[in-house]
């Protein structure tokens, strides 16, 4: 059966009607290291909803500053779950609307193949010159990274050679330009549709770790703001889910 | 203020001092140099050493890493010496420094020697003064204003130095943890309190550098 021109074209002024009355533009604030991931689920939730989203990047501490000094954020994705649990306690996020989008993984990575094995043994021989790390205070992969070492008794040994990066970013860039021979990174920025993207790695194991769980939550400003209530609904739903398993991340 | 805040503000006043006077050093003779020759490399070598005035420290920090990295020439260069790389250590910040406050250096030190002219130059070699002579003897004092300016400009450029040291340094404490890197991990804690006592310490130390700067261009150049 051959649709008419006509009734395909009031289907089409329908939708389009439909796109214009609902759509509305949402701003959110993104940690650096889910950069790519978002841009992706960003670009699938503006073809199925006809919402548009803003996104802002930067490191987890920094986007905090920002939006108590009155940033125009309304929904705010975290490197941690203390930064959002925060905003909550302050008033400055809507109660309730917390929860996890991710969880982090870390791997040891170098740039060269082979260096890496797969059981992380090399870091008990201890023969590299420098260990890259995401600053503890700051980066909760940095955090995680010094719970792996103390977990494996090394942390004293390695502690001359470590190299902190003030963000995830940074740690990868060390190891990425072979300043650093490794480094603990996230898995999400070695990884891609199911496998490392190049030099060598050690998943490792999620017993030598605290969770680095990955909290979202609506901020003040994004209540009521129907794009930013769709725009969460979107990263529970499985389309999201997909995309954030092929970049790494748990759930 | 914690340990590491006075580690930090001790490593940076080190950093800076070294800087200084590795600059005076170099700069002296490039900006003799530039004042004096009729050279068609005047041009694109002023613009070289002009380049840190409008590039962000970050590409400067960013080429520094990939240059002085084990792939990078210079970084193949020093571990062939024996010398390792010079990313992560304090001599690798040095280095950095001396391009990053290059032209606070050599620019006030380039425009004093051009403000001396020929006549004093000429006057001395009529008086069988040869050229180290008159340098020592007669340029060096007449340009000592410009030698105040550019000791405490290149300074004090130096202590606010942030995105070269982020990007070479590693943050490690008392080797490569600066003023500015100490702040900027302050602030990503959310330590606001911390982060105002050194913040604040650096625009009052900023201020005073300046104030001292302009109330000591009422002295003139003098002879000797």
């Amino acid at each position: 059966m051959k649709p008419s021109l006509s009734r395909l074209i009031a289907v089409l002024g329908a939708s389009l009607l439909a796109c214009a009355a609902h759509a509305a533009e949402v701003q959110i604030a993104v940690a650096a290291n889910f950069t790519a991931p978002i841009k992706d689920i960003a670009a699938e939730f503006e073809k199925d909803t006809g919402h548009k989203v803003v996104a802002a990047f930067g490191p987890t501490g920094g986007l905090y500053t920002q939006i108590k000094n009155g940033a125009p954020f309304e929904v705010f994705f975290s490197a941690d779950d203390t930064t959002p649990a925060k905003l909550e306690t302050e008033g400055d996020a809507v109660a309730g609307s917390r929860f996890t989008y991710a969880i982090g993984k870390l791997v040891l990575w170098s740039a060269t193949a082979g260096y890496v094995d797969d059981k992380g043994e090399v870091l008990k021989k201890n023969a590299f010159r420098h260990l890259s790390i995401g600053n503890p205070k700051t980066a909760p992969y940095g955090l995680a990274a010094t719970q792996v070492l103390d977990k494996l008794g090394l942390a004293d040994a390695v502690k001359p050679k470590l190299v902190e990066g003030t963000n995830i970013t940074q740690a990868h860039q060390f190891v990425a330009t072979g300043n650093a021979e490794l480094g603990f990174v996230a898995l999400s920025q070695v990884y891609k549709d199911g496998r490392i993207t190049g030099g060598s790695a050690w998943i490792v194991p999620d017993n030598l770790y605290e969770p680095i769980r990955q909290d979202a939550v609506i901020l003040a400003r994004g209540k009521g703001n129907p794009a930013a209530a769709a725009l969460v609904e979107y990263l529970k739903g499985p389309k999201a889910a997909a995309v954030i398993k092929a970049y790494g991340y748990d759930l | 203020m914690s340990a590491s805040d006075l580690a930090a503000i001790w490593l940076t006043l080190e950093l800076a001092s070294l800087t200084t006077a590795l600059l005076l050093v170099i700069g002296t003779p490039v900006a003799w140099w530039l004042a004096r020759t009729r050279s068609r490399l005047k041009g694109p070598i002023g613009a070289v050493v002009a380049l840190p005035l409008v590039l962000p420290p970050t590409v400067l920090g960013f080429y520094l890493l990939v240059t002085m990295g084990p792939h990078g020439l210079v970084g193949k260069f020093t571990a062939a010496m024996g010398l390792g790389t010079l990313p992560f250590t304090f001599a690798g910040l040095v280095v950095g420094s001396v391009f990053y406050s290059m032209p606070f250096v050599v620019q006030p030190l380039q425009n004093a020697f051009e403000a001396i002219g020929e006549r004093p130059l000429e006057v001395a070699a009529t008086l069988r003064a040869g050229p180290w002579d008159t340098f020592f003897t007669v340029v060096l004092p007449l340009a000592r204003p410009g030698f105040v300016t550019a000791s405490i400009l290149g300074f004090a450029h130096t202590v606010g130095e942030f995105g070269v040291v982020l990007m070479l340094g590693g943050n490690i404490p008392g080797k490569t943890r600066t003023v500015s890197v100490q702040i900027f991990d302050h602030v990503e804690a959310m330590e606001y309190a911390q982060a105002h006592w050194l913040a604040g310490g650096m625009v009052v130390f900023s201020f005073f550098v300046l104030l001292a700067l302009y109330s000591g261009r009422r002295f003139k150049a003098g002879p000797g």
